[in-house]
């Protein structure tokens, strides 16, 4: 019983970064149909800020930083380089390629390619005692931080102005312009508000992992690319089930099974949503 | 004259090596050493595996994020079979380029149940289960992160060893010529013709009658047999597998080469691939001298590629036609003059 407990914990745990490395990369997929190659570097830009200032403005802050540096990158990324490029959608996914390659060896170049140790706020050292099983306290850390993005961005896509320029953005752009609403605005909110999220979820994973590389937005990213697939491309509370179910099932597979096969398990749950709902859990049109 | 040119490339291609020429400043030995013959042999694969890939990208427009598993199934599958179970190498390659077109199959067949950029998404997540097995190493099989060296044991006597480089270059090219006879065939016949149709327009295919599921199965599993094919000349030429082939920046760089080079034309991708290949090496092999993140290639390639999608949207295929009417100006006032 303990240890599904911890197991339980751990997935949902790893689905807190799934969700909120996939949330941006819906929204941006969503709204703008791009596909963010560069999305593993917003990751990794809010994991190195906060690394490297923390020793210099103390760790709450630096998170902080961390995740301004991160959306400061998604809104540049969107102005710079995504926006030239308007309705050429195969470039700009070519564009965002190109920034990954780069960005990762322009992290190397500068940190190394190596792995650094992450610091982390001290509570996170300690263990929970949760139905018999010892869970370390950053489990907690990582679905509260989830639960509260989640529930803020559905607030702000519900309530705000701009959120409802989004969702009627995802559900059809055409309609949206040809009401006379400026989409391009919520083009970069939205690169902004992945970038923060991505760079959240890097920290967050700093933390998890006890340490950070150039190359670990790649592999998470990966992930999240099933997550967004899985849970319908342009929904948030989509991505937010699919993380769950995923990350859950990695966890459990990954313990009882052979090792790495949940991360196959993974792919074959993707292949048998594909093969019943090829638009994912949430999605509605049917894309084939 | 012009049809001329490849078969005059093709040619100089092939004495190459009996050249003993230095190329100071891009080779460092002259042309017949087994080094340059090295990487020439390199640079020439990833030719064909650009134009394979072109096939699929630039002619069908399915951007496939997955292109490496196919690739990594003939460079692990030949290695494995070669150098676990002593198979002689052409039995090897003929067991293992099917079996990847079966795998092909089946995959492509679920994944382009999806379209557009969800295709693009599934393809990736496909291949990331390679890289994942590559990496996990089952059975002692793939050697894990380290690679699976090729046993010379099962290997013909005239692909063994340094002397016998220059073989191992004609054997590259040879699948560079394979390649671009596949391609400019399907181009040349009416498949060719309908896979751009369906880039350009998927509807108007499946007006016509014609199935656009098929036909991108087709082109898929046409595409991955040749990425298969690449992967078990690559093993020989860099006499191993490693689990970089399996990767997803594996595949990402085949897209920089056919977009660099030019996707959807005739020999783009071959020029993007030879040229992508050609300064990853040297740039490798120049990084301790160059200050900051050049000494990174992956830096220096990125930032190339980014600058080609702005600035050459064509890649270099397409350079030619916008230095013609530049060249044009110029001839007209010295024809107005005489």
């Amino acid at each position: 019983m303990s240890t599904v407990v911890l197991l339980a914990l751990t997935g949902l745990g790893l689905a807190a970064l799934y969700f909120l490395i996939a949330s941006g990369l819906s929204l941006v997929f969503g709204l703008a149909g791009v596909l963010n190659f560069a999305h593993g570097l917003f990751l990794s830009v809010g994991a190195y800020v906060t690394w490297w200032s923390a020793p210099h403005l103390g760790l709450p802050l630096a998170v902080v930083a961390g995740v301004v540096a991160a959306a400061a990158t998604g809104a540049l990324v969107e102005l710079a380089m995504i926006r030239p490029l308007y309705a050429r959608h195969t470039e700009q996914v070519l564009v965002t390629v190109g920034l990954s390659l780069a960005g990762v060896a322009l992290l190397q170049s500068i940190w190394g390619a190596d792995a650094r140790v992450f610091p982390a706020f001290a509570f996170t050292g300690n263990v929970t005692t949760v139905l018999g099983a010892q869970v370390p306290d950053d489990r907690f850390l990582l679905i509260g931080a989830a639960v509260l993005v989640l529930a803020g961005l559905l607030a702000f896509l519900r309530f705000t102005r701009y959120g409802l320029v989004i969702r009627a953005g995802v559900e059809n752009r055409t309609m949206v312009k040809a009401l006379g609403i400026d989409v391009r605005n919520a083009f970069t909110l939205v690169f902004a508000i992945g970038g923060a999220l991505a760079g959240l979820a890097g920290i967050l994973g700093g933390m998890y992992f006890t340490s950070i590389s150039p190359g670990q937005g790649g592999s998470l990213l990966i992930f999240a690319f099933i997550v967004v697939v899985i849970g319908g491309l342009g929904s948030v509370t989509g991505s937010a089930v699919a993380a769950v179910v995923v990350g859950l099932l990695q966890q459990f597979v990954n313990y009882y099974g052979a090792s790495g096969a949940g991360d196959v398990s993974v792919v074959a749950l993707l292949a048998i949503v594909l093969l019943l709902r090829p638009a994912g859990i949430a999605g509605k049109a049917a894309t084939a | 004259m012009k049809r001329s040119v490849p078969l005059v490339l093709l040619l100089a291609a092939i004495v190459l090596p009996w050249s003993a020429l230095s190329v100071p400043g891009l080779f460092d030995g002259p042309l017949n050493s087994p080094g340059t013959l090295q990487l020439l042999a390199v640079c020439l694969v990833f030719g064909g595996l650009a134009l394979g890939y072109d096939l699929l990208f630039g002619r069908a427009g399915l951007l496939s994020f997955g292109h490496a598993l196919h690739i990594a199934g003939g460079a692990y599958g030949v290695d494995i079979l070669v150098s676990h179970y002593g198979w002689p190498l052409w039995t090897a390659i003929a067991v293992t380029v099917p079996a990847v077109a079966t795998l092909a199959a089946l995959l492509g067949s679920v994944a382009l149940k999806t379209s557009g950029i969800a295709f693009s998404m599934v393809t990736l997540a496909f291949a990331q289960v390679g890289h994942i097995l590559v990496n996990r190493d089952p059975g002692g099989l793939t050697g894990g992160e380290e690679g699976l060296p090729l046993a010379t044991a099962g290997l013909p006597g005239g692909l063994v060893g340094v002397v016998n480089t220059v073989n191992l270059y004609w054997f590259a090219l040879a699948f560079l010529v394979v390649t671009v006879l596949v391609v400019h065939a399907v181009d040349r016949a009416p498949l060719g013709r309908t896979l751009i149709g369906l880039r350009d327009d998927e509807r108007r295919i499946a007006v016509v009658g014609l199935s656009p599921y098929r036909l991108k199965l087709l082109a898929f599993v046409v595409s991955g047999a040749l990425a298969a094919l690449g992967g078990a000349v690559y093993v020989l030429v860099a006499g191993g597998a490693s689990p970089h082939v399996a990767s997803s920046e594996f595949t990402l760089a085949l897209i920089v080469m056919a977009v660099l080079g030019g996707a959807g034309t005739r020999w783009g991708a071959v020029a993007g691939g030879i040229l992508y290949a050609f300064l990853d090496q040297r740039l490798a092999h120049l990084g301790g001298r160059l200050p900051g993140p050049l000494g990174q290639p992956l830096f220096v390639l990125g930032t190339l590629f980014i600058l080609a999608v702005y600035f050459v949207p064509g890649g270099l295929a397409g350079l030619r036609a916008r230095v013609e009417p530049i060249r044009r100006a110029l001839r007209r006032p010295a024809e107005a003059a005489s």
